[in-house]
């Protein structure tokens, strides 16, 4: 029985030195992001601008066409989902405030961070771990060149500008899914259903998805970045990272919008 | 005799693994210097501290009298990075980048020369390895020689005073091998530079090694010129040059104990 017990208290103290182990990496590579994101500019030394326009071309305009179908789907989906239940009420206008709070307040800013998160978020990882595996990381160290600088920071302002751009196209065209199907398939007066979105739908509700939207940008690059960067050596764990970095994305994003949720219901 | 490099007492661990147990040495300025040693003698972690990629785990070492292991400030480790190239092992070229790009790349972070003056530097520096015309070539497009003169020619662009060359003839055939050796060669006489070459490939050791260093099982057995390398009579030196199997040998016991895995 002692040796059950003492082999359990071991292995519950291996993976919390282990843990402890993985935060202080992640608060270094936050730390690091942030100087050369927000610091090193103020010194004079600012981010390469290019690599940062190349990068939202990658992980934004080349997500519009996705983003914008799904959320069109999301839109109906969400129309005819409530449409069940409030026609029992008569209340199908109704519908109007149900797309419209859901999706900018919530759909919006997570499913594109989910869309984002394997798109983009996997793509940082796969690339920055096989750079690591082929020591091309290395050589820019040895060159005097720091690879969050010269990697990292370009996707972070490339996503932090393209995650709330993406989430803004996902709310207008989810809406208009949401419109499209009420004023066809459920035969709702169209000037009612806009006038009732107007009437339902706040400026907060919008701040608030968009604020959400920015952090899971943050998120988003961090995580892929911090999992590329773990990468030793081998073609087999840049594949393992690469699929850690999206779990890991979302479960933090979903996390984080507990969080965030929290917050803006007390206090907004 | 002027040192480049001097290493004193430098302990590395890799987990609870104790790679170097103690390294000194000095390497002389303006030579060919070989580091030699068997597969996993700590020869390549030696090479990372030189490089300032890993920090010793203690113990010191001196570029050009500056301490490069220097806790905190960063700023030396920073100066000395640009005034040093590295040719790794498979290259590490960018492969996003041409490899025009790939060389104008430490002379677009470091300096602000203008774009038509890099452009001169990049074809100069691409002619010097022998790949004159290939600027606009993709790493992926070339053969495993090619890349590695590309390598040179990227750890050149900044007129390095110290250039190191991890395993050069790794993975090449031997004619290929033996013109980067030439290279090597003529790049060290034309530019007097101290050059630092971590190989096991004995062709490739006679032909350029002015001095030699010889690591075994994270230690120095040998520091000294060519010929004295040549007329060693340590054992462990000489079965080296003569390509001589460690002898392995088991007893029934030993033997007993690794299958019973007690």
């Amino acid at each position: 029985m002692p040796q059950i017990v003492e082999s359990a208290l071991g292995a519950l103290g291996r993976k919390t030195l282990s843990f402890l182990k993985d935060l202080h990496k992640v608060s270094v590579l936050i730390n690091e992001v942030f100087y050369w994101t927000i610091v090193s500019p103020l010194k004079g030394r600012p981010p390469r601008v290019r690599a940062a326009v190349s990068e939202m071309v990658k992980t934004g305009y080349d997500s519009v066409l996705v983003v914008v179908v799904i959320a069109f789907f999301v839109g109906a989906i969400l129309a005819f989902q409530s449409a069940y239940q409030l026609k029992k009420f008569g209340a199908l206008l109704y519908i109007a405030n149900l797309v419209g709070v859901a999706i900018t307040r919530e759909l919006g800013p997570i499913i594109t961070a989910i869309i984002v998160a394997g798109r983009s978020g996997s793509a940082f990882a796969a690339e920055i771990g096989s750079m690591r595996a082929q020591e091309e990381i290395d050589a820019l160290t040895s060159m005097g060149i720091n690879p969050v600088r010269f990697l990292v920071v370009p996707k972070l302002i490339a996503l932090m500008l393209m995650q709330p751009a993406l989430t803004t196209f996902f709310d207008i065209v989810g809406m208009l899914g949401g419109f499209v199907l009420s004023i066809t398939l459920l035969g709702i007066n169209p000037a009612a259903y806009v006038n009732q979105t107007i009437i339902a739908l706040q400026v907060n509700d919008l701040v608030t998805g968009l604020v959400k939207a920015w952090a899971f940008g943050v998120i988003i690059t961090i995580t892929g970045a911090y999992q590329g960067l773990q990468v030793n050596a081998g073609a087999e764990e840049v594949g393992r990272r690469t699929t850690a970095s999206v779990v890991m994305s979302i479960f933090l994003v979903i996390g984080f919008d507990l969080f965030f949720t929290a917050l803006f219901y007390y206090f907004t | 005799m002027e040192n480049a490099v001097e290493v004193s007492n430098l302990v590395t661990y890799y987990g609870d693994r104790q790679i170097l147990k103690g390294v000194s040495l000095s390497i002389p300025a303006g030579m060919t210097t070989v580091i030699v040693g068997r597969s996993g003698c700590g020869k390549t972690t030696l090479l990372k501290h030189l490089i300032g990629l890993i920090r010793p785990t203690s113990g010191t070492i001196l570029i050009h009298d500056t301490d490069i292991t220097a806790e905190g400030d960063q700023s030396q480790l920073e100066q000395y990075r640009k005034k040093m190239g590295v040719l790794f092992q498979g290259a590490a070229l960018l492969n996003s980048m041409t490899l025009a790009e790939n060389v104008a790349l430490p002379l677009k972070e470091h300096t602000k020369l203008k774009a038509p003056v890099i452009d001169i530097i990049v074809r100069m520096k691409l002619d010097l390895v022998g790949l004159s015309g290939f600027g606009d070539f993709y790493p992926a497009q070339l053969s495993g020689g090619m890349k590695k003169r590309a390598g040179i020619a990227r750890a050149m662009a900044m007129d390095p005073k110290i250039l190191y060359f991890d395993e050069p003839s790794a993975g090449l055939d031997p004619v290929t091998a033996a013109g980067l050796d030439e290279l090597i060669l003529r790049l060290h006489r034309v530019f007097k530079m101290t050059v630092i070459v971590v190989t096991h490939e004995l062709p490739s050791i006679f032909a350029i090694a002015d001095y030699v260093v010889m690591l075994d099982n994270g230690e120095v057995v040998f520091v000294g010129n060519l010929d004295d390398f040549k007329k060693s009579e340590k054992p462990i030196v000489k079965a080296f040059l003569e390509r001589r199997p460690e002898e392995v040998s088991y007893s029934p016991d030993n033997y007993f104990k690794i299958i019973t895995g007690t």
